[in-house]
């Protein structure tokens, strides 16, 4: 088994800028990602981009390639189309790759897995045809895709982000369906003032929504009651906004309620998580090092708390830093300038956090709404197994199998926390999350029987997981 | 439907989904290329039989879960689409495979 010094799980911003740093102080670094180049999602292809695809997702986009430049030269150990499955409490990482899975110990890990777009059930959004807003810009990025009638549900500066790129594409959405209630604009104001010192965001995002606007794209404000029309797929979307109920005919529905942490590596190390009420998420309890509460275990990026990507990679940069000086390599100097930056970065949250938090119709669906997609388990199940006694998310996935498909809880667990929560009248940090256990996804069988070991593999066995690649 | 706002460099791939024949560029996923073609839904559901699509796009959701080359449960999203592939439902009969 290979042993190094640092193993980064992820190659977005977070990701490289640690291994940067690791790497600089001679420290043998591994980083293993699912995709098969580096950036992550919010520089999903960016070494591949093309000018037309970097102008339309602009100069913040564009931004990742000098990243991804100084990775790729860093003398980091990349491992591209690499699928972490397992790690467990002495540092060693199990991870499938074409033609099998592989097992690495490491000194220190950097959980770099960034975010996820928050659930958000409503009546019909299993519907083919539906997708997260993120989900439609990475087929912006990766494969230079936009869709021509695509309605955007929901709220947040990435909702804005790509509907301002469409039209930059030349494909504007047919709508705007924006969640945020009025009442939240006046609790926002008070942190505006604090929002200035981050005014170039600001300004950003006012040019976007503008350039929306500008395009003649219908925006419905305050939107509620909302509901994805269908049978076999979208055939429409129905709300009510300005005291109007709406039907709009669409093929292709973009939900977006914001990101949150990916926390599956972490709830898999069992590191202690806290709740951070403004971010409406967990995130995992960390040190001014960034370390968790497991040790040898740091989390950099999005992971950490949403914070976007400059920030992403400001943090991943601290990590690597903290490493390098852990281990005599650096000193404090150099991370305190990146820790200054980091905060002038912080600045917008708490206006983006108060004006953008989840709509309070994702945060309580109806009834006979689905919140597990993968076993198909309604907020009206979870509610009544409540009733029956279930104190937590993990006994109801026991009485129910909520979390328990292939997805593993990714797409359901805040929502029903937040569900069980509200039922039993309880903060969500009292009733927690999932409990995750590996493979962190499912993996062949075969596959397993192929881990790398000292033991030659039998010519079949390496077949068949050859085969399954 | 969905357009291209940049032709990739990459070459013209054929594959097939449910025995039809489609082209796709190199880069695209798996699920790029089927949306790219106009197909929405990939599966049915394991409880209800509701039809699903890809949802994500970045491997989480597990929602565009394909056959591919007869291995089942693949992520439709997380697959390079090389020529000559063979995709199916995730409902269809199982494919022959030879290992």
């Amino acid at each position: 088994m290979s042993t190094y010094d640092v193993a980064i799980i992820g190659a977005g911003p977070a990701g490289m800028a640690a291994a940067i740093e690791t790497a600089r102080a001679g420290l043998s670094t591994i980083v293993l990602d699912e995709q098969p180049a580096p950036g992550g999602q919010i520089y999903r292809a960016i070494e591949a981009s093309g000018p037309a695809r970097t102008r339309i997702l602009g100069p913040d986009y564009a931004a990742g390639r000098k990243l991804a430049e100084d990775f790729r030269a860093s003398g980091a150990h990349y491992v591209a189309g690499a699928t972490v499955w397992n790690i467990d409490s002495e540092l060693s990482v199990d991870f499938s790759l074409p033609g099998g899975s592989k097992q690495i110990r490491a000194g220190s890990i950097v959980v770099a897995t960034g975010a996820i777009e928050r659930p958000t059930p409503m009546p019909g959004w299993t519907l083919p045809g539906v997708t997260t807003a993120g989900g439609l810009q990475i087929l912006l990025k990766a494969q230079g895709l936009v869709g021509d009638d695509v309605v955007f549900v929901g709220s947040g500066p990435l909702f804005w982000l790509i509907a301002a790129q469409m039209v930059e594409a030349g494909v504007k959405p047919k709508a705007m369906v924006e969640t945020v209630p009025r009442s939240r604009y006046l609790a926002a104001l008070k942190h505006l003032p604090a929002a200035l010192g981050a005014a170039s965001y600001l300004r950003k995002g006012m040019a976007m929504i503008a350039a929306v606007r500008r395009a003649g794209v219908p925006i419905h404000t305050d939107a509620k009651e909302i509901r994805i029309d269908g049978s076999e797929r979208v055939e429409g979307v129905s709300f009510t906004s300005g005291g109007r109920e709406h039907q709009l005919a669409t093929t292709s529905v973009a939900l977006h309620q914001g990101v949150v942490p990916n926390q599956q590596v972490t709830r898999l190390l069992r590191c202690e998580h806290l709740w951070n009420e403004s971010q409406h998420c967990f995130v995992p309890k960390l040190d001014e090092a960034f370390r968790t509460t497991v040790a040898g275990v740091y989390v950099a990026g999005d992971g950490a708390g949403i914070g976007g990507a400059k920030s992403a990679a400001l943090r991943g940069r601290l990590v690597g830093l903290a490493i390098a000086e852990k281990a005599g390599k650096a000193g404090p100097e150099e991370r305190r300038k990146v820790a200054e930056e980091l905060a002038r970065e912080a600045k917008i949250r708490p206006l983006l956090e108060t004006l953008y938090a989840p709509s309070p119709e994702i945060l309580s669906p109806a009834d006979d709404t689905l919140v597990c997609r993968c076993e198909e388990v309604t907020a009206g199940a979870i509610r009544k197994a409540v009733d029956m006694g279930a104190p937590g998310p993990n006994q109801v996935k026991s009485f129910l199998r909520a979390g328990m498909g292939p997805c593993q809880g990714r797409m359901c667990g805040l929502a029903v926390t937040e569900i069980i929560a509200a039922r039993r009248g309880e903060p969500v940090s009292a009733v927690d999350y999932y409990r995750i256990r590996p493979p962190l996804k499912p993996l062949a069988l075969s596959e397993l029987a192929a881990l790398e070991t000292d033991e030659p593999v039998p010519a079949d066995i390496q077949a068949e997981a050859e085969a399954v690649h | 439907m969905f357009k291209r706002v940049e032709e990739t460099a990459g070459t013209a791939i054929t594959f097939s989904f449910e025995g039809k024949e489609l082209t796709a560029r190199a880069g695209d996923t798996v699920a790029a290329a089927l949306l790219a073609a106009g197909e929405r839904s990939l599966r049915a559901s394991a409880v209800s039989a509701s039809p699903r699509g890809p949802f994500c796009l970045m491997g989480v959701c597990f929602d565009c879960l394909v056959q591919i080359d007869g291995v089942p449960n693949r992520q439709a999203c997380m697959v390079a689409v090389k020529e000559g592939m063979s995709v199916h439902r995730q409902d269809s009969e199982p494919e022959a495979v030879s290992l």
